[in-house]
């Protein structure tokens, strides 16, 4: 018998936000609207989590009258999810964190789905099947798995004093209020303190602020490299210190039984959150739709739109229209609106792998999120983590890169150039130096291609003028997206998107309780 | 031809007059050496795959069979050696050493890495065969100047002869009971390589030796390390470790299933941990059944959670008043072999093929989440938790669900390890179970095999001493029954953290104290 056939071709597909249709509206190629202007309360741009996120919120106050416009045949944007015979699998970032108190709006609609199960002593208790079941994390650390995600062993007393230092520094943050009451770091961000004494760490890079804090262990910088880049798709060069600080700083999960830091997962990742959403305002779903044109129109405004189905295109007058897409699309279509800004946006391969049995590895056993030191990717989550009898039999591995050594443009050339074969290629070398076990067993690997995956929070994002203008705009274009708060999390794009949907629902004068 | 090879290969062999007379000395004692190993090979490769594969009758006909065929093959062959007949005579013995002498270790550790065994060991035995094949005839021929033919022959066979005695009295009477088979390979290989290290020795200043003392030395080294290694060896090879003849062996997806007998001993392991001896498991499964059955006023729907054996079910069916038993177990394989198999459906009193039985394989942490209905007694007899996925089957979350199939009156129990050996993870079931809004108590029963073992009972409603047994009990008495109860102070409870799917607090407890204890 032959082992490991490494030369024949792996099934799987080349996938990826739809291209066309995004260069199309770069390249303003829309035929000019024809027939009559249709009416409508309330038009939302954009079905990702966020636009998702408003409708949710409009339908929850009773209010109907509502339409939500999607370029791509299926809303989720970056949440989206995919699904094969053996599990289903995300496409994009794989949970969510337990939400911190101030996360009103958010909790409400866990509760809704089932997600947070009741309250103990007013305390939010979450449902043990959808939180993250042990082992959470396990670390390939000098040819041996360990668990967590920092290496505890072989490591000098520097690295470690600078270790607890740096724990003691993030702890202190955490628990740091500004001079307005609010504290220092907070999700949804916009909840956080604007003292000045914070916001200046806006102002260097987090490598900067670590060098000039002494926080130079290279074990402790390679751990933080791995932090930035998961959350933020960047290296910490190219990180504001803010930003850097608040993915340690920001996080005060509030849960019964210590479930404070736990994560809330489900096989297909944040899929389901959007699905959900999704199937709640199904009835106002209108996927398949471009807008490529906002512009005022007295106390409301006017939304030219191309229905790709139909292949023409319409106007649409609106009272109140959310603008829920990536800032710098929102620019080009609503320039009246928006300013371009300084944003930029890293991009990520997701590879989905399936495998016909487990990956296992010398050390501690599986776990839901296995990364290796050795490698530049961020390593795999195991989709069926929460759900089965561990038969060690077939699953799906989830493996992310962000390509952040590479500066975005040159990595989205890459992205848009690099055939499926060569991302294989990549992506089983990466994984069979991490599970050399895995040699014969990968089935299929589908290559999921994001040139804007997430926004980057480069320093200086907090005095964005064009963040801070999307922040502050009034009816009748609102805008809604993760990127008004530079940070590309789920918690984000919902609070911008119930955001807006209030600020719409107060326009309409349609009454309604603030969840935010 | 022959002349040219004689040349080419000839530095001092074939006219042994040449070389030393100790030749000829450490040539016979060869022939006792190498007839004794040979045979202990045979006896090696024949117990090993009536250990392994069961049917001592069959096993230890075919290898002695094809063992011997192959030393007819190797016989054969030896007329294909032209000259040098010393120097593959060497080689020969130094190949035998060392496939000979790694037989035993290497079969018991590739006995659960290959599909099919047989090969493996068919060719093993092929091997060694063809290769104690060649060692009488070289070695006739070798003597052949120093003896008169009539000598020779007599000599060679009576060394033979007496080899094969006194490995097949040492193999049974010394070698298994004190070296083991693992061990027993390598000294005998060992004791080849010798032969062909004495050689080399004499025959230095006739030829050059380099090359073919290098490669003895590298074997004999080789078998110096198995041999220094034999005891972690044995704990590597998961059959060697049984340290009883394995009658089934099967790896299933969900775990690998062994059984075991010794005389009247039938033991199951289940992924190397023993899950009963029929010797005492009548203890184990007395206590596990009948605190809960005797604690329901009418137990006539039962659930039985893990017990893919049947032996917890047949206690179970013992009670007239059950009506109906569930059986939930992850394995088919391992409820159907209870189920089919005429030697083990007998242990269990036929239970799995009952009219009064249900038997589902499902993953019992699925089964109930989804299962609907009241169960007025619950059994729960998992695997001890050690590992996660098992961990699952011990947590809030999974007792949640097994106390929403409880009836209001029901009674339900749980294994829950040895509360000596690890009182933490012992304690940390019923801290769990009371977690889940259940009451609970712990109580205890020795059983040899085991040593001293916990079970957890729980109910909706505080659990009293009021028990009623029936007759004809082996181990369970009104007074032994209220003992399990009693916990000294070794045992006592202690404060344990609760057992969660997001904590499994208990996999990391159950391997630190099981890890202290087993060292």
């Amino acid at each position: 018998m032959l082992g490991g056939c490494g030369e024949a071709a792996i099934a799987g597909k080349l996938g990826g936000a739809d291209w066309q249709r995004g260069h199309l509206l770069r390249d303003r190629r829309f035929p000019a609207p024809q027939g009559p202007i249709e009416e409508i309360d309330v038009l939302i741009a954009g079905g990702g989590a966020a636009g998702l996120a408003a409708g949710w919120r409009l339908a929850e106050a009773g209010f109907d009258r509502f339409a939500l416009f999607e370029m791509e045949d299926l809303t989720g944007g970056n949440a989206r999810s995919g699904r094969n015979a053996v599990s289903a699998y995300p496409l994009g970032a794989h949970y969510l964190p337990v939400p911190n108190r101030e996360a009103t709006a958010l909790r409400h609609m866990l509760r809704q789905f089932g997600m947070m199960t009741g309250e103990q002593e007013g305390v939010p208790v979450y449902d043990p099947y959808q939180l993250c079941a042990d082992l959470e994390e396990r670390l390939l650390w000098r040819g041996r798995w360990q668990e967590g995600l920092y290496p505890t062993s072989g490591v000098t007393a520097a690295d470690r004093d600078q270790r607890a230092a740096f724990d003691r520094r993030m702890d202190a943050y955490r628990k740091a209020v500004g001079a307005d009451g609010r504290p220092a770091f907070a999700i949804p961000m916009a909840y956080s303190s604007i003292d000045p004494i914070f916001r200046a760490l806006d102002g260097v890079s987090f490598a900067k602020w670590l060098d000039d804090e002494g926080f130079t262990s290279p074990v402790l910088r390679a751990y933080l490299r791995y932090c930035c880049r998961d959350d933020y798709g960047s290296e910490a060069e190219h990180v504001s210190a803010w930003a850097g600080i608040h993915y340690f700083a920001g996080r005060r999960g509030w849960a019964t039984q210590g479930d404070g830091d736990r994560e809330l997962t489900w096989p297909e990742g944040n899929g389901r959150l959007v699905s959900l959403m999704a199937q709640r305002i199904r009835p106002h779903l209108r996927p398949a739709h471009s807008v490529f044109h906002v512009e005022r129109d007295g106390d409301g405004a006017l939304v030219d739109l191309f229905d790709h189905t139909a292949r023409r295109s319409r106007r649409l007058r609106a009272k109140a229209v959310i603008m829920a897409m990536p800032h710098f699309v929102a620019a080009r279509v609503a320039p009246q609106f928006a300013a371009e800004g300084a944003m930029s946006y890293a991009p990520w391969v997701v590879a989905n792998v399936t495998v016909g049995r487990h990956p296992e590895g010398k050390g501690v056993s599986l776990a839901w999120d296995n990364v290796s030191t050795a490698s530049e990717a961020l390593g795999y989550v195991v989709a069926t983590h929460q759900s089965e009898a561990n038969d060690g039999g077939p699953t799906v591995l989830t493996w992310y890169l962000p390509l952040s050594k590479e500066s975005p443009a040159e990595a989205r050339k890459i992205l848009m150039t690099r055939p499926l074969r060569e991302w294989q290629t990549m992506v089983r070398e990466d994984l069979l130096a991490m599970n050399p076990d895995l040699d014969g067993v990968i089935e299929r690997i589908d290559v999921w291609r994001w040139g804007h995956a997430m926004i980057r929070p480069t320093p200086g994002f907090l005095s964005d003028p064009a963040r801070l203008g999307a922040v502050a705009a009034q009816p009748p274009v609102l805008f809604a997206h993760s990127d008004m708060s530079g940070l590309s999390l789920f918690e984000e794009a919902h609070h911008r998107g119930v955001c807006a949907a209030e600020a719409a629902l107060s326009e309409l004068d349609h009454p309604f309780e603030s969840l935010a | 031809m022959a002349e040219s090879d004689l040349a080419a290969g000839g530095e001092g062999m074939g006219d042994d007059d040449k070389a030393p007379a100790s030749l000829a000395i450490i040539l016979l004692v060869s022939v006792l050496v190498v007839a004794t190993c040979g045979l202990i090979y045979e006896l090696l490769a024949g117990t090993l795959a009536s250990y392994l594969l069961g049917d001592s009758v069959t096993q230890f006909s075919t290898v002695i069979g094809s063992y011997l065929f192959a030393m007819g093959v190797g016989s054969w062959l030896s007329r294909h050696v032209r000259g040098d007949e010393i120097g593959v005579f060497v080689r020969v013995e130094v190949m035998i050493a060392a496939l000979g002498g790694w037989s035993a270790a290497g079969l018991f550790m590739l006995f659960p890495l290959v599909g099919d065994f047989r090969v493996v060991l068919y060719a093993l035995v092929l091997a060694i065969g063809v290769l104690v094949g060649l060692e009488i005839p070289l070695l006739i021929r070798i003597l052949r100047h120093r003896f008169a033919f009539r000598e020779l022959v007599s000599n060679v066979l009576t060394y033979d002869y007496v080899g094969a005695l006194i490995a097949s009295l040492l193999f049974p009477l010394v070698l298994v009971p004190w070296l083991g088979m693992i061990r027993t390979g390598f000294v005998f290989g060992l004791a080849n390589v010798a032969v062909a290290l004495a050689l080399l020795f004499a025959l230095r200043r006739q030829r050059r030796i380099g090359a073919d003392m290098a490669a003895a030395l590298v074997v004999a080294a080789s078998l110096l390390v198995g041999l220094a290694m034999a005891d972690r060896m044995q704990r590597w090879s998961e059959v060697a470790f049984y340290g009883e003849p394995v009658i089934h062996a099967r790896s299933t997806p969900y775990q690998r299933i062994v059984i075991t007998r010794r005389g009247e001993d039938l033991r199951l392991y289940l992924n190397g941990n023993l899950q009963f001896s029929t010797r005492d498991e009548y203890r184990y499964h007395e206590a596990l059944v009948w605190p809960v059955l005797g604690r329901v006023a009418d137990p006539a729907q039962v659930l039985i959670l893990g017990g893919g054996d049947g032996l917890a079910a047949r206690e179970v069916l013992r009670d007239p008043r059950v009506r109906h038993v569930t059986l939930v177990d992850l394995d088919p394989e391992m409820t159907h072999l209870f189920r089919d198999t005429p030697q083990l459906a007998s242990l269990n009193n036929h239970s799995l093929s009952s009219p009064r039985i249900t038997v589902h394989n499902a993953d019992a942490f699925r089964w109930v989440r989804e299962a609907q209905g009241q169960y007025d007694a619950v059994i729960v007899d998992f695997p001890d938790p050690t590992e996660f996925s098992l961990g699952k089957l011990y947590t809030e979350t999974f007792y949640r669900e097994v106390s929403r199939l409880l009836a209001p009156e029901g009674v339900m129990t749980v294994q829950s390890t040895s509360p000596l050996i690890a009182p933490r993870s012992y304690w940390t079931v019923a801290s769990t179970l009371e977690a889940a809004g259940l009451s609970s108590r712990g109580y205890h029963a020795y059983v040899p095999s085991f040593g001293e073992w916990g079970f957890t009972l729980a109910a909706h409603r505080p659990l009293t001493d009021a028990v009623s047994l029936p007759h004809g009990l082996r181990f369970l008495t009104a007074s032994s029954e209220r003992a399990m109860f009693d916990f000294p102070p070794d045992m006592a409870r202690r404060p344990t953290p609760v057992n969660r799917l997001d904590n499994q607090a208990l996999v990391r407890s159950f391997a630190e104290e099981w890890g202290k204890y087993e060292g």
